[in-house]
This record gives C-alpha cells, sequence and structure tokens, in this order.
C-alpha cells in the first residue's frame, strides 16, 4: 500500500537551545566573573518530538502559552531553523534537503510585521514579490486586490509602514504572504494584538483562502473562538510536545463536562496544560 | 539550474530596495556625503604648504579610495544588519533564492553606491584644491580598470564581514569596522607601506587595498598605463577570485550556525 502524500508532514521533530542558565542564588562578585568567563548554560527543548499530518484544503491549529514552541515549530518549517532530529516534508519535499523547492510553495505570517518601515507598503511588496520572480506591475495589481479584500484602503499603499497602525501593518503582511499564492501557508498568530475590527477582517480572509484554494495552512493562535470558527483539527501544544490534537469536537469531549455552561476549548486548555492562555503570549 | 535571466531579476530586487531606502534617508545620506567631502579635505590639507601637488594628491586619492573601498565594504554588511533589525531577514532566507543571488544584488548596490558618492566627492576636491592637485596627466583608463578589478577583492571582504551582523544585529556592525581598521593600518592608505615595523609589512602584501592604491596612485600621479600595472591587476585578480569564493563559504558557514542556534529572529 503507498503512503499517502499529505501538504504537510512532521515526524518527530525536536530542536533544542542552549541558554544561559538564570543563578538559583544572588552571586558574590567572584561567583560573576566565574559566570562571564564560563557561562553556564541549560537546555530548552523547545520542540519535542512532535508529529502531524496535515491534509490539503484543511487548516490545521496550533494553541500554546507562552514559550510553548509555537513559533519554533513554525520556523522548522519554514526552513529558518534546521531540525536536531526529525523530518519535515512539504508536499512530500524534505524542508533541509530541498529547501528551495519547499520555500517556492511555502509562506509566512509572524506575529511581528516585519518590514522595512520607512519604505511603503506597496515598496515593501513589490520588493517581496520580486524575490519569487514576480514582476512589479503583477505584484501591484495583486496587491492591490489582496489589500482590499482585507479592508485595506489601496490609496494608502504608498504611504510609509511607520505611519500605519498595528492592524493595517498585518494586513500588508498577509499580502506578502498571499502574493506568492502559496500552497503552504504558515499563520502565526496573525490577528494577535488587532483590534476587533481587523481582527474580523483578517479571519474572514482565511476562510476565503480556504473555500477559494486547495491551500495547507497552519494557523497558530490565542484565540479560541477562532480557533473554532477556522480549524478543522487543532493540537495542544505545552512545554514543546503536543499534548493532544483532533477535531474541535474531539477535544471539547476531553474536558469534564460542565453543569451549567458548554465546555469551550479554553476549558480543555487549562483542563490539559493548568495554564491559562493570554493575549500576547507566543 | 541557476535561470540567470530570473536571478538577474531577482537581484535587481536588492538594487531597488537600497535605492529606495537610500531616497527616504536622504538627508542622513546628505550628512554622510558632506562628511566624506571635509574627510577628504582634512587629509590632502595636511600636505597643503608643506609638499608638492603631487604629495597632496597622494593623501586625497588614499582619502577617495579609502572611501570607496570602505562602502564597499560597509554597504554589504549594513544590508545585512538592516535586515536583522527590521526582522525582514528572515522572510529573505525563506523566499526561494539562491544566497549568492542575494548577495551579489547587494554587492552591485554597494558598488554602484559607492562609485556615485567617491565620483561627486571627486568632482568637488578641484573646487578646494585649485592649483593644489594637479589631474592633468591622471590615467584615467588605468584607474577605472583598478577600481572595477579591485572591487572583486572588495565584495569578497565585505561577504566575510557581513557575517557579524548576521551573527549580532546589535555588535557586529562594529566588528566590521575593526576589520576595516585593520586593512587601513596595513594597505599604505596615506602612507607608505615600508615606513610599517618588520613585522606587519608580510599583511600588507596580503592585502588588496595594498595594490589597488598602488596601482591607482600611478595612473593618477605618474599617467600609468594598463600595461605598466598588468602585475598589480593580476594579483588583485587573483585575491578577488579567491576572497569572494571564500567570503561566500563563510557567509554560508554562518547562515547554517545562524539556522542551527536559531540566531535569525528579532522576535516571537
Amino acid at each position: 500500500m503507498e503512503t499517502p502524500i499529505y501538504g504537510l508532514t512532521v515526524r518527530d521533530v525536536t530542536k533544542h537551545f542552549k541558554r544561559s542558565k538564570k543563578p538559583e542564588h544572588k552571586l558574590r562578585f567572584f561567583e560573576k566573573i566565574k559566570r562571564i568567563l564560563k557561562p553556564e548554560k541549560e537546555i530548552i527543548r523547545a520542540v519535542d518530538g512532535i508529529s502531524l499530518d496535515v491534509n490539503i484544503g484543511e487548516i490545521y491549529g496550533i494553541l500554546g502559552a507562552n514559550g510553548s514552541g509555537k513559533s519554533t515549530l513554525i520556523r522548522l518549517i519554514s526552513t529558518l531553523l534546521l531540525p536536531d532530529s526529525g523530518t519535515i516534508h512539504v508536499f512530500g519535499d524534505d524542508v533541509v534537503s530541498n529547501s528551495m523547492k519547499v520555500r517556492r510553495v511555502m509562506n509566512r505570517v509572524s506575529v511581528e510585521a516585519s518590514f522595512f518601515k520607512r519604505l511603503s507598503s506597496a515598496e515593501n511588496l513589490i520588493y517581496a514579490a520580486r524575490l519569487y520572480g514576480i514582476s512589479s506591475s503583477e505584484a501591484h495589481k495583486k496587491a492591490e486586490s489582496i489589500l482590499e479584500r482585507l479592508g485595506f484602503e489601496a490609496k494608502r499603499m504608498d504611504e510609509e509602514m511607520e505611519a500605519l497602525s498595528r492592524g493595517m501593518q498585518q494586513k500588508v503582511a498577509i499580502a506578502r504572504a498571499l502574493l506568492t499564492t502559496p500552497m503552504l501557508l504558515l499563520l502565526d498568530e496573525p490577528t494577535t494584538g488587532l483590534d476587533p475590527k481587523s481582527k474580523r477582517d483578517v479571519q474572514a480572509f482565511i476562510e476565503e483562502i480556504r473555500n477559494d484554494r486547495n491551500a495547507v495552512i497552519v494557523l497558530t493562535t490565542h484565540d479560541m473562538v477562532e480557533a473554532e470558527r477556522l480549524c478543522d483539527r487543532v493540537a495542544i501544544i505545552d512545554n514543546g510536545k503536543f499534548i493532544a490534537d483532533g477535531t474541535v469536537k474531539e477535544l471539547l469531549a476531553m474536558a469534564p463536562p460542565k453543569e451549567k455552561t458548554t465546555t469551550t476549548l479554553e476549558d480543555v486548555f487549562i483542563y490539559l496544560t493548568g495554564k491559562e492562555l493570554e493575549e500576547g503570549d507566543a | 539550474m541557476l535561470n540567470i535571466r530570473r536571478e538577474t531579476i531577482i537581484s535587481y530586487a536588492f538594487i531597488e530596495r537600497n535605492f529606495n531606502l537610500l531616497k527616504r534617508y536622504l538627508n542622513w545620506e546628505i550628512l554622510f556625503f558632506s562628511y566624506s567631502i571635509v574627510n577628504a579635505l582634512t587629509i590632502g590639507l595636511i600636505m597643503v604648504g608643506r609638499g608638492s601637488s603631487q604629495d597632496v594628491l597622494y593623501l586625497v586619492i588614499g582619502a577617495l579610495i579609502w572611501g570607496f573601498l570602505s562602502i564597499m565594504m560597509r554597504e554589504v554588511s549594513d544590508a545585512i544588519t538592516w535586515e536583522r533589525w527590521e526582522g525582514t531577514i528572515e522572510y529573505t532566507f525563506m523566499a526561494p533564492i539562491y544566497r549568492i543571488t542575494h548577495l551579489v544584488g547587494s554587492c552591485f548596490f554597494a558598488i554602484l553606491y559607492g562609485l556615485l558618492r567617491t565620483g561627486l566627492v571627486l568632482a568637488i576636491m578641484p573646487l578646494f584644491f585649485g592649483e593644489h592637485i594637479d589631474l592633468g596627466s591622471a590615467n584615467w583608463f588605468t584607474m577605472g580598470v583598478t577600481v572595477c578589478v579591485s572591487s572583486l577583492s572588495f565584495i569578497g571582504i565585505g561577504l566575510m564581514a557581513a557575517i557579524f551582523p548576521l551573527l549580532s544585529p546589535e555588535k557586529g556592525q562594529a566588528a566590521t569596522g575593526i576589520l576595516q581598521s585593520v586593512l587601513l593600518l596595513i594597505s599604505g592608505i596615506y602612507y607608505d607601506i615600508t615606513v610599517l615595523p618588520d613585522w606587519l609589512q608580510p599583511l600588507s602584501h596580503i592585502s588588496p587595498a595594498t595594490y589597488t592604491l598602488r596601482s591607482i596612485r600611478a595612473a593618477m600621479l605618474e599617467n600609468a598605463s594598463i600595461e605598466s600595472q598588468a602585475g598589480n591587476l593580476l594579483l588583485l585578480l587573483v585575491i578577488g577570485i579567491v576572497l569572494i569564493p571564500f567570503g561566500f563559504w563563510i557567509f554560508h558557514l554562518a547562515e547554517n550556525y545562524a539556522k542551527r542556534v536559531g540566531r535569525l529572529k528579532r522576535s516571537g
């Protein structure tokens, strides 16, 4: 029997980082000097044996608290980090050995809309599009159409990025990712910190992409309502490990039923991790 | 396989982006340009009244060429620093482009920008120095060829210098400055390398700036022909051919290191 090719396959991926260890007590002068000369390190298990498969046309949500490993996982998939062990395949291609092929079909929106802030959104988008071999006229036309659908006035495309609000910058970041028509779209907290109107605009657009195109979408979020609304399946990540995954319905069944109110994803999250999720966690 | 047309278009993205940034910071550019003029003037004036017009020109050439070579080295490194600060480096590294395309684009911008700025300073110099400098016997063709050939070596050094901001946007640029200072010391920019201590002189012989200055001074002061500088130019070419792939290799190692330890991100 042939193994099915998923849009995204992650197998047993681990990523550890070395970080300076915080001292357990207040250090004396000579201890401080000793630490500078020979810093103590500790191993942080950012991603610890994660496996997942995402089908074409599916939105896969990842819920996790601050420092749980969501963004590290996204960076591993997007070829910005090298895994310590395990494999990641995008449409059958390995992200390490065949990174160029993977990059052609993938794009990412991160929580921070990173741009050249003194350039206009049009200049930023044309620059980004050129890196994918898209001409400036095509990029401008496409960007205008995407931004209008996101509720961004096209006439503001010539304003410098630093003059735009956070919500508007994030819409430009989404346009940057979609300009290249990616088959794998990695959305790393795309709505964190946005005002309710911008959040709704972005969420509606993500739904539109899912309905219009057969793309694979991985979405990390803190917003339980967003996860319920957009994701076909959701994984809960804690200390670099997936502690649960399934459809929203399957996850809701994991928490003990409540007497007066219906169980929410937040209840499940708190039940499984013992932690609260807050806006701004990364 | 490398599609040259596609890669050229992509390389152009970096040139266009940097010129767009230059336009947005035009006020600062005017300030830096003024500094280049003041710097060349200050150094040239040391010899006014003390030496011949040849001596004044000797120093002015040193200041101008050092300015040009510094821009070449610094711009490649600055482009990486800027991308690291803005956080856009993750998007550049995530794009389906060869690193050679990325860095060649930045290098071309550095050459164009360096030529533009140095050319403008050179055009202004006679206004200040008047009869104290004489460009009548300059061989511009030899000078132009020397600048082109030496650019290769400085691109190679620029690529190596770019690894510092890649690994640390906060301190990396200062490290690039240290590399520049070492070259300034050993390459005979404002003095003949024979005045250096004996133990330092061997380093002068491996610095491309030494041969660049030697040929440009010969061209501008003695009307030296291209044939007479063939030996120097060949050496510069060889150093360039060695340094460019070496620079790419070092950058590749630094990129892999950054991806292994997670140094590319600014936040999140």
